[in-house]
């Protein structure tokens, strides 16, 4: 099931095309990566979602149900552009953001307050927003996405302005959302992050969709059936299953290759053949790395 | 609707809640009831005594001169040399030396005094003179007084309004000052809380926190939320004005009574005694005009103008906070709101000019069209409504009215939901028309 269906969406603006016949599907309970350049088209597909802005032809469905503004309040979105009101307390500005996502007085003070003794910031609720931290505010700007237990919560760069302690809070939170039951979608250019939390991705670029599905998945396409070997000993440039592509020497007179194996053979027959010929110390297969599918996938498509 | 109303709260109470907004409800009405006390204060406080010695050698002036409050008279019959010897020793204020011969030389009379005599003691000592020479000159030509005094006519118009019930008393005077007030109320608070209202949505977009509320409010919703949040933050302002006036200037007013009554009462007693001169000479216990402008006041009909002053405050701010607003929008800055003020403020600033020749001619031509267009008719017609206005006149300026600000607010609704979300970008007018446009 699938909480998010985009299907052929397109937004024109008067001088560009910010999105063009894209269509993502974004499963429930997952985190789904939203990924892409600057400008590829994220922030104006994250509108449409949110309904800040509608698409000029395609659909979108939440939970199966064409979006309408009753899905506003199951939705938590943080912005990449952090804003709070200045001169509002902390603790009657969240109550006021809880209450236009829906919630009731004493339903957004309940939670709050929750909320307030687990990341310990109980001291904070009279303190106006421009005598905190940029982190802090950061925090305070977290609670007030997730506040209202949203089924679908967007986070645009999260973790930008957190230190590393904080971040590691607001990751763990994340997680734990995702326990319960959320969907979240991260849009991101930080790889690691992707890397590391993310179930599926979508890759945007100049307004178009060029990649999607399970990370996992994904990470398989890209596979390019090279091996990396340490070793001492010599081995030749070529031989009948593979081919060496680069070697250098390690500081402790070990070698390091890359090889690209033939198509037909498997990694345990390049591995006896290796065995045989030299000393080996490590091996394993090369898994491409998020941000080397980024530039792959980005440089691939033709310039417009 | 649950929206707007959250909006319209928090925009309310952070305005109220603000050290500000307290100071400028304190304020006016102290401003105001400071100012009243300061003239009674002056009235009742300044009565300070002087002393003027009179030499008189025409023997004329004897009982011209007439103690008062502020000037006590002695009379010497020294001669000038001695008399100013003794002026020269002695504490009196000044002294006046009138020479036998006054009424053939009316410019020897002479003022001695220690420093500068002041401008008040110069002149009423001279009209003192004046008159009694008049009179003798007046008598020697066979005029008495009796013929002179039926002569000094106070001529006073009634103005009377024909209306459909029948003949009513009105002044114009109060009627203008009535007109006049509310104009500039008016005027004031359109710009106040128009800038209000500006100043906040421009806030909300350098702060970026717009787009986090309009994930969760509609752009309209929360435009509209912010110009009545705002509207009745001014509603408050004048009712707690109204209010704290009324109750500081009557607890004025007793504490002062009570304080000096000993005072006043002596001022009572003089204004009365003032009084009944004036009426002597008048003739007429009607002509007073205390009593004509209370009369005249109560001759307007003032539920009509309160009522017309919330409609048309109301009207007028709505009309232009929303155009106030969508400049709010289309800019980054409170800097860059410059080059969009101009075509708003004109007309505001111009109704208030054309506010005084309505002021002069309540009915003419320039009067009628400018009560009836909405962008000038808020100040406009409540500079006519105490004058009297056609009841067809008020209906049409007020349906035009809200014609005017449901257009005005489409408008700035437009521009609005682009503007929010537009950063980094200097706007131009092209533009601005462009985004209404907008699907």
């Amino acid at each position: 099931m699938n909480i998010i269906e985009v299907r052929n969406v397109t937004k024109e603006y008067s001088n560009h095309t910010a999105l063009s016949n894209v269509s993502i599907s974004i499963p429930k309970g997952c985190i789904f990566g939203l990924l892409g350049p600057n400008g590829a088209g994220k922030t104006s597909l994250i509108r449409i979602i949110n309904q800040i802005t509608g698409p000029d032809s395609g659909e979108i469905l939440f939970d199966g149900v064409p979006l309408n503004p009753d899905h506003i309040s199951r939705i938590g979105y943080l912005p990449e552009e952090r804003g709070l009101y200045k001169k509002m307390k902390v603790g009657e500005q969240l109550l006021y953001l809880a209450q236009l996502k829906g919630l009731s007085q004493k339903e957004a003070m309940d939670k709050l307050k929750t909320w307030f003794i687990k990341f310990d910031i109980k001291t904070w609720w009279d303190k106006q927003i421009s005598d905190l931290s940029k982190g802090m505010q950061q925090k305070v700007q977290f609670v007030s996405t997730v506040l209202h237990e949203p089924d679908l919560i967007i986070l645009d760069e999260p973790f930008s302005g957190f230190d590393p302690i904080n971040a590691n809070l607001i990751r763990d939170e994340i997680l734990e959302l995702k326990q319960k039951g959320s969907t979240i979608i991260f849009s991101t250019h930080r790889m690691e992050t992707v890397e590391e939390l993310c179930d599926y991705i979508a890759l945007i670029h100049k307004s178009k969709k060029v990649l999607d599905g399970p990370k996992r998945q994904i990470k398989e396409e890209f596979k390019t059936h090279t091996y990396f070997v340490e070793y001492k000993g010599h081995l030749d440039q070529l031989d009948p299953i593979y081919q060496i592509l680069d070697q250098k020497v390690l500081e402790d007179g070990y070698l390091r290759a890359n090889i690209h194996l033939d198509g037909n053979s498997t990694a345990n027959a390049l591995l006896l053949n290796l065995v045989s010929k030299v000393e080996i110390r490590a091996f394993g297969e090369n898994i491409p790395s998020m941000s080397d599918i980024f530039m792959k996938a980005v440089n691939e498509v033709p310039e417009a | 609707m649950r929206n707007i109303y959250l909006v319209l709260r928090r925009e309310y109470l952070v305005r109220v809640k603000k050290k500000s907004f307290l100071v400028m409800t304190l304020l006016g009405p102290l401003l105001f009831v400071g100012f009243y006390a300061a003239v009674i204060w002056v009235a009742v406080g300044s009565v300070d005594t002087k002393t003027v010695q009179v030499l008189d050698e025409s023997g004329l002036f004897k009982k011209e001169f007439k103690d008062s409050e502020a000037l006590k008279f002695e009379f010497t019959d020294s001669s000038l040399d001695s008399a100013k010897a003794a002026f020269q020793k002695g504490d009196a204020n000044a002294l006046v030396y009138i020479p036998a011969n006054v009424i053939k030389a009316p410019k020897s009379v002479r003022i001695y005094a220690a420093k500068n005599v002041s401008m008040d003691l110069k002149s009423e000592i001279e009209k003192v003179i004046e008159k009694e020479i008049e009179d003798i000159k007046l008598a020697e030509a066979g005029i008495t007084h009796k013929i002179l005094e039926d002569s000094r006519v106070n001529v006073n118009s009634e103005t009377i309004s024909l209306s459909d019930g029948g003949e009513k008393t009105s002044s114009s005077g109060a009627a203008t000052v009535i007109g006049g007030i509310c104009a500039f109320l008016i005027y004031m608070s359109v710009f106040i809380y128009g800038t209000q209202v500006m100043r906040g949505i421009t806030e909300e977009k350098t702060s970026r926190i717009v787009e986090v509320i309009i994930s969760s409010v509609k752009p309209f919703q929360l435009m509209l939320g912010k110009i009545i949040g705002v509207a009745l933050v001014g509603l408050t302002q004048f009712v707690l004005w109204i209010l704290l006036t009324t109750a500081l200037t009557s607890a004025t007013s007793a504490i002062l009574s009570n304080n000096m009554s000993k005072q006043s009462a002596q001022v009572a007693k003089e204004m009365e005694k003032a009084q009944v001169a004036n009426q002597a000479m008048q003739g007429n216990a009607a002509d007073n005009p205390v009593g004509e402008i209370l009369g005249a006041v109560s001759s307007l009909n003032i539920p009509l103008i309160l009522g017309c002053f919330l409609f048309y405050y109301l009207g007028g701010y709505l009309l232009y906070s929303a155009l106030f607003g969508a400049v709010g929008a289309a800019v980054d800055n409170d800097a860059d709101t410059q080059q969009f003020m101009l075509p708003i403020t004109l007309p505001i600033i111009f109704s208030f000019v054309f506010a005084q020749f309505v002021l002069r001619d309540p009915d003419g031509t320039l009067a009628f069209w400018t009560s009836i267009i909405p962008f000038t008719s808020p100040i406009i017609m409540m500079v006519r409504i105490p004058f009297g206005v056609p009841a067809w006149e008020l209906v049409l300026s007020m349906v035009l009215l809200i014609l005017g600000f449901m257009g005005t607010t489409w408008i700035a609704a437009r521009i609005y939901r682009v503007g929010i979300l537009m950063y980094g970008k200097k706007v131009s007018y092209k533009e601005l028309v462009k985004w209404i446009f907008y699907k």
